[in-house]
């Protein structure tokens, strides 16, 4: 039997829907204007962090009430409590596109443009593809998926060091500004966190298809 | 809002008031059941009172259609309650008529021993309404307002007895429509269904209140939680707090109504 506050859910799963498909604009965003020294889209994505942080918050809410109003248990309480975690880990998110393009506006704004891009592309094709996947596995339910992004993790963790290992030596070489080298490490740790939400993501999706 | 002798005037929507009560004091003999209640019921609204037993809010519901009448030793000890800006205990208000525009439906079942068909009919008939085509519209669109009619509609003439009793409770819900009344009053109507017909009538108090104004009365704070705008905290013959759903059960003013909804009662 259909209940008159059903549809709350579905709005609940409405905004959840919206707050993955803002943190994930938001971090293509930052790291397009870092990686083609476009302060618009680094602009953009600064600015997309108060609309993210907002549903969060209504997320939240949502949830308490239906908790508080509406009794639920099996399913629908897994889903109260993946909307409250994951609506976390995307506002987390966004705050990581937050950080890359704050840092991008800093070095764009010291040298003009970004010289040394490392592997943040080759590192963002795999973190935005886990977080597209993740969102994907929540609306269709797929269970595959979601464990496939697990392992896909390790390879962005992989190319961080990389970039950490990189950047430090030329750190050490000298002769270049350490400042927008240690940005850009921050850069590239912001974008395995990134890969780490949508883990996270993937995780809570699994629990709620199964409880486990 | 906490409760004081200040109206309460629910300014939160634009719907009318229809039942505004007023400084309302009630006694079973010398023993005083209801001390200085105020508040506005608004049109179109479900409004729930909780409470634990023996505090007042089976009283105060059955105020609203004067049913306390029947009991020799009840008096009102002073202030008043209109309903539609009439003070129901003027000396020349009709009880008869205002019980058909304040309907009510009790904890337990109680269709008459007739035919569903006739259930419905029966105030309409003692009304004078004997036209056989108006009856079966009525009937029709009653068990419709009651989500019944697809259950029932090819058994009209068998006994309502036969019913489950969710479906005798529902029928009791359609036959208080049937005399068209403005206000229903529900005092526990589920607390003796299992939770599917609970479901369904609760369901139906959402449809209703499209067209109808609902006071209900409930202990199963739950119940409160899921079908009404507005909930009444009753303590020991207190109006203790009154404010929106929502409000009461998130982050209700006064202690004692947290102590209650939370458990932490007694």
């Amino acid at each position: 039997m259909n209940r008159h506050f059903h549809h709350e859910l579905q709005d609940l799963r409405s905004k959840l829907i919206l707050i993955a498909e803002k943190a994930n604009e938001a971090g293509r965003l930052a790291v397009e204007g870092f990686l083609t020294s476009d302060m618009e889209k680094t602009q953009r994505a600064i600015e997309l962090d108060d609309e993210i942080d907002a549903l969060e918050i209504a997320i939240d809410r949502a949830s308490v009430r239906y908790i508080t109003l509406r009794s639920p248990v099996s399913s629908d309480v897994r889903l109260i409590f993946v909307a409250i975690k994951a609506s976390h880990d995307l506002e987390r998110a966004g705050d990581e596109a937050h950080a890359i393009a704050k840092k991008t506006r800093n070095i764009l704004t010291r040298d003009g443009s970004i010289k040394m891009t490392v592997e943040i592309e080759a590192m963002s094709i795999l973190a935005f593809d886990m977080m597209k996947d993740a969102i994907n596995c929540f609306l269709e339910e797929d269970l595959n998926v979601a464990e496939s992004i697990m392992a896909r993790d390790k390879e962005v963790d992989r190319l961080n060091k990389e970039n950490f290992k990189n950047l430090s030596a030329a750190l050490r070489d000298g002769g270049i500004d350490p400042t927008t080298h240690i940005e850009t490490i921050f850069i590239s740790k912001s974008i395995e966190r990134i890969a780490d939400h949508a883990k996270n993501l993937a995780e809570e999706v699994i629990y709620l298809l199964t409880g486990e | 809002m906490t409760q004081t002798s200040t109206p309460i005037t629910n300014k939160d929507t634009d719907k009318p008031n229809i039942i505004e009560v007023r400084n309302f004091d009630f006694a079973y003999g010398d023993s005083q059941a209801l001390f200085d209640i105020n508040m506005d019921i608004k049109e179109k609204e479900v409004t729930a009172f909780i409470g634990p037993s023996g505090c007042g809010k089976s009283t105060f519901l059955r105020c609203f259609n004067r049913m306390n009448d029947l009991i020799d030793i009840a008096k009102i000890k002073g202030g008043e309650i209109k309903i539609s800006d009439v003070n129901i205990y003027d000396k020349d208000v009709d009880v008869i008529e205002l019980r058909k525009h304040v309907g009510m439906v009790f904890q337990k079942s109680n269709p008459f021993p007739k035919s569903i068909y006739d259930n419905i009919a029966y105030g309409l008939r003692i009304q004078g309404v004997k036209k056989k085509s108006v009856l079966d519209e009525v009937v029709e669109e009653c068990l419709r307002g009651a989500a019944l009619w697809d259950e029932v509609k090819d058994r009209l003439n068998q006994s309502a007895l036969g019913m489950s009793g969710g479906q005798q409770q529902r029928l009791c819900i359609a036959r208080a429509l049937a005399v068209k009344p403005k206000i229903l009053l529900m005092d526990e109507p589920c607390s003796a269904l299992d939770p599917i017909a609970t479901a369904k009538v609760e369901e139906l108090i959402h449809e209703l209140k499209k067209d109808y104004t609902i006071v209900i009365v409930t202990h199963n704070m739950q119940q409160a939680a899921r079908v009404s705008d507005k909930t009444a905290f009753f303590y020991i013959g207190k109006l203790i707090e009154f404010d929106k759903t929502d409000d009461i059960f998130m982050n209700p003013k006064d202690p004692q109504t947290e102590a209650y909804i939370s458990g932490r009662f007694g």
